[in-house]
């Protein structure tokens, strides 16, 4: 990849997801979290009152760590990656992260990205930012 | 503003807990690996750690009596607080070094800020948790600031 290819808005490739309830037990067990909004069906709607079971705020954060290493390959290194919940996602919702281009510095060989997460209804559900450094070295 | 937080609650600020120390084995990379979906060949096969791997490896491993009844374990960085319900927030990463398996990642976590906010539901409570984790010789690996709140 080469920065003279890149424009502001020059898009990642997405990805779709839909996790189900094997997702949701795997990545919860791979942390050791306990929360029962993740996998008690019946405390995660007649307790907690949500729809469904609750996909875990930090898996939607790697999936937009995902879109930046899948895009930059062995061409650049992650320097820095923010993002936030701002609203739930459930087990069996169709789930899109995808991203674009949102600032090149030549003279440091980074790019920033804006990345999101949105839900079938087309809501921002995890909007998220990266800086990418090309080459393979961090500062 | 509601009054939830007191001076002595507020006095939690700034404390920090022992380090934590971690070996990164290529089997917990993987289990992370295939967890969270990733589809890149050094990831699944362990080779290198996803960029939030460390968010697994430094989970707090509590034991089932210190599990509330909704399966959260209160934070030991935390007093004791009037709003119990936790939800997500949002995590800021810089990153200085990758990790491999074999590394010996050291981690410290610090309480850096604690505040309340009216939301439309009623009050919310916030709190900022940094984490610096470095190899044991001092490299730095990544500086993370999570910020989670309470309702």
């Amino acid at each position: 990849m080469n920065l003279d290819e890149l424009a502001i808005g020059t898009p990642l490739p997405g990805r779709e997801h839909r996790p189900d309830e094997v997702d949701l037990f795997l990545y919860n067990a791979a942390l050791w979290n306990a929360h029962r909004i993740h996998y008690d069906q019946a405390y995660a709607t007649g307790v907690e009152g949500y729809p469904g079971l609750v996909v875990p705020g930090p898996q939607l954060g790697d999936w937009l760590t995902q879109v930046v290493l899948e895009w930059i390959g062995d061409d650049g290194v992650l320097v820095e990656f923010e993002y936030s919940n701002r609203r739930a996602a459930y087990a069996g919702e169709t789930l899109r992260a995808g991203g674009r281009v949102s600032r090149i510095d030549a003279e440091r060989s980074e790019v920033g990205l804006e990345l999101e997460i949105k839900n079938a209804r087309d809501e921002v559900i995890t909007p998220g930012s990266a800086i990418v450094r090309l080459g393979r070295t961090r500062a | 503003m509601s009054g939830l937080l007191t001076p002595e609650m507020l006095a939690h600020v700034g404390r920090g807990r022992p380090p934590r120390t971690e070996p990164v084995t290529r089997r917990d990379i993987r289990k992370y690996a295939i967890a969270s979906g990733q589809r890149l060949r050094k990831y699944l096969d362990g080779d290198e750690a996803p960029p939030l791997f460390h968010v697994a490896l430094f989970w707090d491993v509590v034991e089932k009596d210190d599990l509330l009844p909704d399966g959260v374990s209160v934070d030991p960085l935390l007093p004791d607080l009037p709003l119990k319900r936790a939800m997500a927030g949002g995590i800021t990463v810089r990153y200085h070094r990758p990790v491999r398996p074999g590394d010996t990642l050291v981690a410290v976590r610090t309480l850096t800020d604690l505040y309340e906010k009216t939301g439309r539901s009623g009050a919310l409570l916030f709190y900022e948790v940094t984490l610096e984790i470095t190899l044991e010789s001092g490299e730095p690996v990544l500086t993370e600031k999570t910020t989670r709140l309470l309702r």
